[in-house]
């Protein structure tokens, strides 16, 4: 194989970030990922950058979120102007109108087809996550703050090119389970399903699901 | 709008927190984001994703929000600013944790680095979408992460963290 041209290395190495957030196109993404697994100085930087990533969803998770006072404020600006409400509604169903009127019934039928099978497959995916959660070892609560939650835990985000077949084959190779989540920020609460984990054990654990294509953060929590 | 706001409104408040570093200033960006999404939703047209259009307007506003302000209250807001997680030296010093360095130097990046690593790493957008949110080439936006990148791995070198590459 010829060996990779400064220009080549380059552009290569700008698309980095984009790859490990996985928000690049499926042809630049195999372009990357090939790259990667022949160049180990590209390897070397995708590590590096992985790292940038979890410490900037760390930062940014960290900052908290407004008080009510911004909702209500915006609410109050909004009650403030019923007329341009009514006739701002109106726009919108007549803008949806006029789109499904531009399909022809052919697209519209596919669209419906399209639409019911993403409902199923949501319907299949929502009653996995239960059906995993409930067979484990420990009781969930509704919330993080809840008493009865017990076990070890970590703060994962799914890469946006992580399918929910990927998911679900992660969480069941790695015997864990979503516990909460997501938050505002895509993150969802992991729990292992070997209740008291020893710390070491849930670090090596962490590390291993680092290194999953379908996680883009994780990092360990109470 | 009450769906909207629940689904979006942390990303917003973070993004603009990230720009105007006060609590009280973000929180009324949000509002007025949202306000001007909810008087221009018939102009919303579909071509970007929802979450895409609010930070384009957030990062309007928040510009906006700091040209107002003059170079004394910058610096009197900068002092009553929210306390940065990244920036305790005392938990660098004591933990000599890596991951806290790296914190602590992402905090010290400019306005301009951290805004595209914001958008790039946290807010998951793509080179086409960073290029509408700041109103840049896709080339450029590139380049400016490339160069986001590069002052980032300087900052940590200064910290004692050498990487021997980007």
């Amino acid at each position: 194989m010829n060996p990779m041209s400064d220009e080549e290395r380059r552009t290569l190495e700008e698309l980095l970030p984009w790859y490990a957030a996985g928000t690049l196109d499926g042809r630049d993404m195999q372009r990357v990922r090939d790259a990667i697994a022949r160049d180990p100085e590209l390897a070397s930087s995708y590590q590096a950058i992985r790292e940038e990533l979890a410490g900037t969803v760390h930062l940014n998770e960290t900052l908290g979120s407004p008080s009510p006072r911004a909702m209500d404020k915006l609410f109050a600006n909004i009650d403030a102007e019923p007329a341009r409400h009514q006739v701002r509604s109106a726009d919108i169903a007549e803008r949806i109108s006029a789109f499904l009127a531009s399909l022809s019934p052919r697209t519209l039928a596919w669209a419906t087809v399209a639409a019911a099978f993403v409902i199923v497959l949501q319907a299949g995916v929502i009653s996995g996550v239960l059906l995993n959660q409930t067979s484990g070892p420990t009781t969930l609560a509704s919330g993080p703050s809840s008493a009865t939650v017990q076990g070890a835990f970590a703060l994962i985000r799914f890469a946006p090119t992580a399918t929910a077949g990927d998911i679900a084959q992660l969480l069941e190779a790695n015997k864990v389970s979503i516990a909460d989540g997501p938050t505002a920020g895509g993150i969802y609460r992991l729990r292992s399903a070997t209740p008291d984990l020893p710390k070491d054990d849930l670090a090596k654990l962490i590390e291993q699901l680092k290194q999953d294509q379908a996680v883009s953060f994780i990092a360990p929590t109470e | 709008m009450q769906v909207l706001y629940a689904r979006h409104h942390v990303r917003v408040y973070r993004f603009v927190l990230r720009l105007v570093r006060n609590q009280a200033t973000a929180e009324d960006l949000v509002s007025e984001v949202f306000l001007d999404v909810w008087r221009q939703a018939g102009r919303f047209e579909g071509r970007s994703q929802v979450s895409t259009w609010l930070l384009a307007i957030a990062r309007f506003k928040a510009l906006s929000t700091l040209r107002r302000r003059t170079e004394g209250e910058l610096d009197e807001e900068s002092a009553a600013a929210i306390e940065d997680p990244a920036d305790d030296p005392s938990d660098v010093l004591q933990t000599k944790d890596r991951n806290a360095v790296l914190r602590q130097c992402l905090g010290q990046l400019s306005a301009e680095h951290r805004e595209i690593i914001d958008l790039v790493y946290y807010h998951e957008k793509s080179v086409e979408e960073v290029a509408e949110i700041v109103g840049i080439p896709e080339g450029t936006v590139k380049t400016r992460m490339f160069y986001a990148r590069k002052k980032l791995a300087e900052l940590l070198a200064a910290q004692g963290v050498e990487r021997g590459f980007l």
